[in-house]
Parts: structure tokens; sequence; C-alpha cells
């Protein structure tokens, strides 16, 4: 059904949108801590900071990534000092499908933790735990279908990825060219319509299934299920 | 065994100021709605900070304005049970029983979970989530759970609220019970007088 380059393209995605999202994750799911639960001065900067991928338009969202981790940008001097690029290469494109990701998975982890009823963390004290076990026993089982969720959404959001990608690491077959990028690089090419069509039918297809996920492990918040 | 309470806590308008001393068994705290009854409970289970004043339990001391002394609620050995149980809805009832028991040190703990399962009769429900309790099993699991982890002390808000009648002499007995059998000092909050005067040796007026 697929070529063996398009399975090459479909392999490449999984493995930008996986990095990505779990190597962002613990930095989202502190982001959603401190909005949810923090009273701190600038929390409203951090949720318009946090928000701000979800509202700019990609190609600037890529653009302010070229000059952060541009050879000549602060980032990328430092990281290229320790002998690490990401121009051009598909760590750079897993970096712009995080930050892009990020606001949509910070939003549905903040949700669960907020859900988390603060007077079962208070039972749990008197019964002899410690803040960090109450943590780790009562709020984060509590909240983990929404973090799971936030992840799944995340990654799905990943996966279609398009704008910050093609401006920040470029269209490069094997390397950065993910499955939205390879779309449209079949459509400036006459002739490739079929092709087209059935990386567009995986692209819903893959995505469906994970919104599909996702909503299944957001019900099952609040109803004190735990995976 | 008693309590030595005296305490301030400023909350908006009216402040909450309580000062007594109890004895062995019972001591109701009465007064009408709102008088900030649940609150002297939240600082003796330290999870609210008076502004000011003295705690002091069977000789321990769990919080001293005077001398910076202020345990935290893992430390206090309060046995809280609350008006709406809170009972974790993520773990079975077994699990909800072990949760303080696993967490107290081996010398903290005074009872089993065959022996409490026996006193308040409970052993059927181990299996179960808390959603699928009725209420009065459902306070029975949460006096249980507080009993299990090794409570020097109870402190009880409205326990019967939420319950009818039949249901509510079933866990008045137990309560009793707990009184002269455990002999674990008791404070009771409560806007019914007939349940205050059957239970308490000592009504203590909020508000």
């Amino acid at each position: 059904m697929l070529t063996p380059e398009e399975w090459g393209i479909v392999a490449l995605s999984l493995k930008v949108s996986a990095v990505s999202i779990l190597g962002v994750a613990p930095l989202a799911f502190a982001c959603a801590w401190a909005l949810a639960r923090g009273r701190f001065f600038g929390r409203v900067l951090l949720d318009a900071l946090v928000h701000l991928p979800l509202v700019l338009p990609p190609v600037v969202t890529g653009w302010l990534l070229l000059l952060a981790f541009g050879a000549q940008g602060f980032a990328g001097r430092w990281l290229g000092e320790l002998g690490i690029t990401l121009m051009f290469r598909w760590t750079g494109a897993a970096l712009a499908c995080a930050v892009m990701a990020f606001p949509l998975m910070v939003r549905s982890m903040r949700l669960s933790i907020e859900a988390v009823d603060r007077r079962l963390e208070s039972a749990a004290r008197t019964l002899g735990a410690g803040p960090w076990r109450v943590f780790f026993s009562i709020t984060l089982p509590l909240a983990m279908p929404g973090v799971l969720a936030g992840l799944v959404l995340g990654f799905a959001r990943s996966l279609g990825e398009f704008g910050a990608t093609i401006t920040f690491v470029s269209n490069i077959p094997g390397e950065t060219q993910t499955l939205p990028l390879a779309i449209y690089a079949a459509l400036q090419m006459p002739g490739s319509e079929d092709a087209v069509t059935r990386l567009a039918l995986l692209s819903v297809a893959l995505s469906l299934g994970a919104l599909v996920v996702s909503e299944a492990l957001a019900r099952r918040m609040g109803r004190g299920h735990v995976l | 065994m008693s309590f030595e309470v005296d305490v301030i806590l400023r909350r908006g308008e009216a402040d909450v100021a309580v000062c007594f001393s109890g004895t062995a068994g019972i001591t109701a705290l009465f007064g009408r709605s709102g008088a900030g009854k649940t609150s002297v409970l939240d600082m003796l289970a330290g999870l609210v900070r008076p502004d000011k004043g003295r705690i002091v339990v069977s000789g321990q001391v769990l919080f001293d304005s005077a001398l910076g002394i202020n345990q935290p609620p893992e430390a206090r050995g309060c046995g809280y049970v609350f008006q709406d149980h809170r009972l974790f809805p993520h773990l079975s009832v077994e699990s909800n029983l072990l949760y303080g028991w696993r967490r107290a040190r081996p010398d903290q703990r005074w009872i089993t979970l065959e022996e409490t399962c026996a006193f308040l009769g409970i052993g059927h429900l181990l299996a179960r989530r808390p959603r699928h309790l009725s209420g009065g099993e459902a306070q029975r699991v949460a006096i249980a759970r507080a009993l299990m982890a090794g409570a020097r002390f109870l402190v009880m808000d409205e326990p019967l609220s939420s319950l009818d009648a039949a249901r509510r002499e079933e866990i008045m007995g137990l309560i009793e019970r707990i009184r002269d059998d455990l002999r674990l000092p008791i404070l009771y909050v409560s806007h019914d007088r007939a349940e205050v005067e059957r239970l308490a040796s000592m009504v203590v007026q909020v508000g």
C-alpha cells in the first residue's frame, strides 16, 4: 500500500513526535502545576507565555526558534559549544513540535490538577503522609488520566506540525520531512495525487486515533479510575 | 488523656476563639453552623494554623505560638473523621484502610486490619471501591481508616449528619464503643442537641 519511502516518512513523524512530547512532558507538568497551584508574582505572565504558540502564526514561532537556536542565536551558540546543532536536524523538528504542542499539554494537565479534590490531600496528611507522599499517592494518580490525555493530545498536535517546523529546520527528506511536510512536497509535484491521498488519509487516521484515545482518557477523569 | 485548647483564629469579621480543657471521653463542640466548629478541628489536626494560642493533647504539645511549635498534620496522630468521609476514590476500601497504617511506625500501630474489620463490621467491604459504598458504610470505613493510622485521638466533624435515622443509631453506638472500649479521647462537632447529650461528657459552646 505504502512505498518504503512513505513508511520512512511515517516512522520519522512518529519518532519526532514521540521524542518531542516525552522530552517536554516534565516541563509541561511543572508549568501546569505552577499555574494550577502556584500563587506567585508573574503568574498571569507565565500563563500568557505558555499560550503564545497557540495564537502566534507558526511561521513566527519558527522564526523565533531560528533566532534562538540558529548558529548565531544565544541558545544555538551555547549548544554549539557542546557539539549539538538542531538546525536542519530531526531533533530541531522535535523542538519545534514540542513548542507548538506545549500549550495544549499544559492546558489539559492544568485542568486535571485543578480537578483534584484538595480535601482528599488534607485527609491524607492527617493519615500520616508528608507532602511528597501525598503528591505521589493521591494527587498524581487522581490527575493521571488528564495528564495522559494531555500527552496524547500533544502527540496528535505535533504529528500535524507544519509551519514552525518548515521555517526552523526546512523540508529535508529523511531528516526533517515529517508527514505534513511530505504532503506539502508531494503537492508541489505534478502527478503525485495518489501519494498525497495516501499520506493525507494516513494523517487523518493517526490524528483521529490520538484524539479518540485522549477523549477516552479525559472521560475517566474524576470518576476515580486509575489506569 | 485530655485536650487543652486555647486558640484564636482571625477569620474575616468574626474571630474563632475557644478555650477549653477536655477530660477523658467525648468533648463536644456545640454551636450554630458557621461559628467555626470545623475550624477548631482543623486547627487540632494541623490543617489550619491558629493565629495565636496553644494546643496540647495528652501531654503532647501540638501547637504553641509562644514557643514556635507547630507540628505538621502527619506528625500529630490525629484521626480525623470528616463530614464527607473523604475516602480515596482511586483505592479499594482495603487500600484506604491500609493507607495510614503503612505510614505509621510499628510502635504507633495499635490495631490490626482484622481487629478493625471485626470491631466495625466492614470485613465484607474490603474489595469494594468507595463509590460503591452506602453512606453508613462509607462512614464506618472512614472511622476505621482513622483508627488504623494509629490515631491517639479522634476529631469527628458531624459524622452522623448525612445518615438516615437507622444508620445514625448504628454509628452512634459505634462511637460509644470507641469511647468506652478503645478509650480514645474524642473531640466531636455537632449542632444536634440530642446527639451531644447522649454522647458527650463535656460540652463546649462555640460562637
